[in-house]
């Protein structure tokens, strides 16, 4: 490649003639990553708008019926009671290892012996497979021959049916959700209190703060962008959360844990509905996206508040 | 374990005394043309399960007999048929024979076109062999294997009769009669029931979906129907109601906790470990229940109808059989597979190995295989119920659906909601998936 470093007329017009010769020829290059996200992205998408919009089951000849597919959906108590299910699920699942995620944060940011080993047994259950931790948790859970149980006798309290009972099995599963996932959030969190510096820590101890106190006015406000991303991560896990929730209880009992996700999997693979599922697959994806905006937002207001608070 | 397995010499014995010596390694019948597709490949694919290897132990005596070479594997059942329909959709599926599930894939299959016609090869003598004729096929068989044209799109393979298993050691202690009626078993139930012990006096499907299986028995014996003639479906009416009361009082009263997320699987556990009194199922788990090595109750298990209702007394059934793909370029030679899949030799094991019942009267009415079979009174059971069978599900095509739907109504009852409301709740939602699917 030749570079002009004088600016003669000559030059000037060759490098004039020479943009214009290569303006179309970027394209080409921007052609195969074209070709990929239409592919893989933009047209399956668009397919699955169509085929929302189609009556269109597995071996039955497809129609085109407008919007009825998703008027269908405002009428199906199965969907509406997904759709509370999947934001208890998510609601639960996205609190509850924040909670837990930030006390062992705190915990493991002490120095004390053997906080490396601690450290990685605490994040070994995110490592698992989530079918293989289903399984064993379905073991557990087991009214008359789980550990659970066991362990419950053993402080006097009597058998719970956990996964088994349509009351308690959200809970259940969330409990599973929060073992798996608490130490992705301390991680993130970990990572932030190494971030912080000393400093105010030290004005405060001056001050006279007590731990407490220490917390909720220093630490607290500067992880809270960690705090946002492993919520937004946390999130997105849970709301689309199939693995665990179908391995172990399947929706049930009943359809007492059946989120969109699952009831999706079983309108488009186990009735053969594609034109209905569809439909779902398209509100659940506005859905997500609805509340990633939220999120977004909520994000936006907060670096603004600290702005605001900085002024 | 209580060895189900047959030597080649017992089975060649019992079926040539049976007069039916057909393909056994010994020289086949003059007539049927074995060796016409030598060389052909074909892929098979089948349910996880004992008739899926039931097939796959002796293949190699298949292919010896007709030079044909055989490709099957074996997937779980509920991602068997998600594949099996997603492959005949796009019309290029990758095999020739399918293992399908009628009770579930009926109608849709046949509203597909997806299966070939068999009937002209039975008709074939130089295809199949002569003891194989439809009227050798119980009516439940020939009620799922034909369609309203008469067709026969595939070959009853192996029925499942839901009956009622029994620990005899555990009725002896309490002093309690094997019941004749469901009223009797509710009653029954109860006695035998020691929560103290973790003893429950009846156990069984929970589990949505699956529990319907099971619920059908009660269901039918108080006299109900699932369809009219119109094709509406009934099963929320006043028959209904009494099942689902007893469903829930047995369930409830009687059944060892967390029974709402048992499926058969849960309940055979608790079965087999002497903590359950009684336990409705299909017929195919005496070789578990008799195995020593993963249960504690061999030798003590009573096999037996279903308990009669107020209306009748019925076995719930359902079924399985083999068919041909419509797009597959081997049908003649698939079908030899197939007639090979359900002859007498082949239905011989798998009824004397315990892993399934044959739908052909010739197999399960002969006294000479019923010799092989180790567990007589199991035998007697799944006899007696074959004269009471009747089909366990409404044949349409949104079975699933319906499974779930209805299922769930049923499971709901176990946390103490009404049953007529949940049934009245379960089938609204349910007509207009019906309605649609038919309409389609």
């Amino acid at each position: 490649m030749s570079v002009i470093t004088q600016t003669s007329p000559a030059a000037a017009q060759d490098a004039a003639l020479e943009k214009q010769l290569r303006r179309p020829s970027y394209w080409p290059f921007v052609l195969p990553a074209l070709v990929v996200v239409v592919a893989i992205i933009i047209f399956p998408w668009v397919f699955t708008i169509w085929m929302s919009l189609n009556e269109w089951k597995v071996g039955a000849p497809t129609s085109f019926v407008g919007f009825s597919n998703y008027l269908r959906l405002t009428s199906d108590p199965r969907f509406l009671e997904a759709v509370v299910h999947t934001i208890i699920y998510t609601a639960l699942s996205v609190l509850l290892p924040l909670v837990f995620g930030t006390f062992a944060a705190v915990v493991f940011h002490q120095k004390f012996a053997g906080r490396g080993f601690l450290r990685g047994v605490f994040i070994m259950p995110m490592m698992a497979t989530p079918v293989a931790i289903a399984l064993v948790w379905t073991m557990m859970f087991h009214p008359q021959l789980g550990v659970l149980n066991y362990l419950l006798s053993l402080v006097g309290i009597p058998a719970q049916l956990w996964v088994f009972h349509p009351a308690t099995v959200i809970p259940s599963l969330v409990l599973v959700e929060t073992w798996q996932w608490t130490p992705l959030v301390m991680l993130i969190v970990l990572g932030g209190l190494a971030a912080i510096p000393t400093e105010p820590y030290e004005s405060a101890q001056i001050d006279g703060a007590n731990f407490w106190q220490v917390f909720r006015f220093i630490t607290l406000p500067l992880i809270m962008p960690f705090l946002f991303i492993a919520g937004m991560i946390r999130m997105i896990d849970a709301v689309k959360s199939f693995d665990i929730i179908f391995a172990i209880t399947q929706g049930g009992p009943g359809s007492a844990s059946e989120t969109i996700n699952i009831y999706l999997y079983s309108v488009a693979f186990t009735y053969y509905d594609l034109g209905y599922g569809s439909a779902i697959a398209v509100v659940f994806f506005l859905l997500i996206v609805l509340l990633a905006a939220v999120m977004l937002h909520a994000r936006q207001r907060m670096v603004w508040t600290e702005i605001a608070s900085d002024a | 374990m209580v060895s189900h397995n047959i030597s080649r010499r017992t089975l060649l014995t019992g079926t040539a005394a049976a007069g039916a010596l057909s393909l056994t390694g010994l020289p086949a019948r003059a007539d049927i043309n074995w060796k016409k597709y030598s060389g052909t490949k074909l892929e098979v694919i089948l349910a996880k399960g004992p008739r899926g290897d039931n097939l796959q132990k002796y293949i190699k005596e298949f292919t010896e007999l007709s030079g044909i070479q055989v490709e099957s594997e074996q997937i779980p059942e509920q991602q068997q048929r998600q594949k099996v329909v997603i492959e005949l959709t796009s019309g290029r599926p990758s095999f020739d024979v399918v293992h399908i599930s009628y009770h579930v894939q009926k109608r849709q299959f046949e509203k597909a076109g997806w299966l070939a016609d068999m009937t002209p090869y039975l008709k074939d003598p130089t295809l199949t062999p002569p003891d194989l004729v439809e009227s050798d096929f119980s009516a439940a068989g020939l009620q799922y294997a034909r369609n309203d044209k008469g067709q026969m799109l595939s070959l009853p393979w192996s029925v499942d009769y839901f009956i009622l298993y029994y620990n005899k050691e555990l009725f002896q202690k309490k002093g309690v009669e094997v019941p004749k009626t469901l009223e009797e078993m509710a009653v029954a139930a109860e006695k035998l029931t020691d929560p103290k012990e973790g003893v429950y006096g009846f156990v069984g499907r929970g589990l949505r979906n699956a529990n319907m299986a099971m619920w059908t028995n009660f269901y039918l014996n108080y006299g109900g129907e699932f369809l009219d003639a119109k094709g509406n479906i009934l099963s929320d009416g006043p028959e209904a109601i009494e099942a689902t009361k007893l469903y829930q009082r047995l369930l409830t009263k009687s059944a060892p906790p967390g029974v709402a997320g048992f499926n058969w699987m849960e309940s055979m556990a608790s079965f087999t470990q002497g903590r359950a009194a009684m336990w409705i199922d299909a017929d195919g788990w005496a070789p578990p229940l008799e195995d020593p090595a993963a249960s504690r109750v061999v030798g003590k298990v009573g096999y037996t109808r279903v308990p009669a209702g107020p209306k009748g007394q019925f076995s719930s059934t359902y079924g399985d059989g083999i068919g041909i793909a419509a797009a597959s370029k081997n049908k003649e030679a698939a079908y030899l597979l197939c007639q090979w899949v359900a002859s007498k030799g082949q239905g011989t094991r798998l009824l004397q190995a315990g892993g399934g019942v044959p739908f052909r009267n010739s197999i399960v009415d002969d006294p000479e295989v019923a010799k092989g079979v180790k567990t007589k009174e199991w035998l007697q059971s799944v006899i007696d119920s074959a004269k009471i069978s009747k089909l366990g599900l409404p044949v349409i095509i949104p079975v699933a659906e319906y499974r779930d739907t209805v299922g769930a109504a049923l499971t709901a009852t176990l946390s103490g909601a009404d049953p007529a409301t949940e049934l009245k709740k379960a089938h609204e939602q349910f007509r207009p998936i019906l309605e649609r699917s038919e309409k389609a």
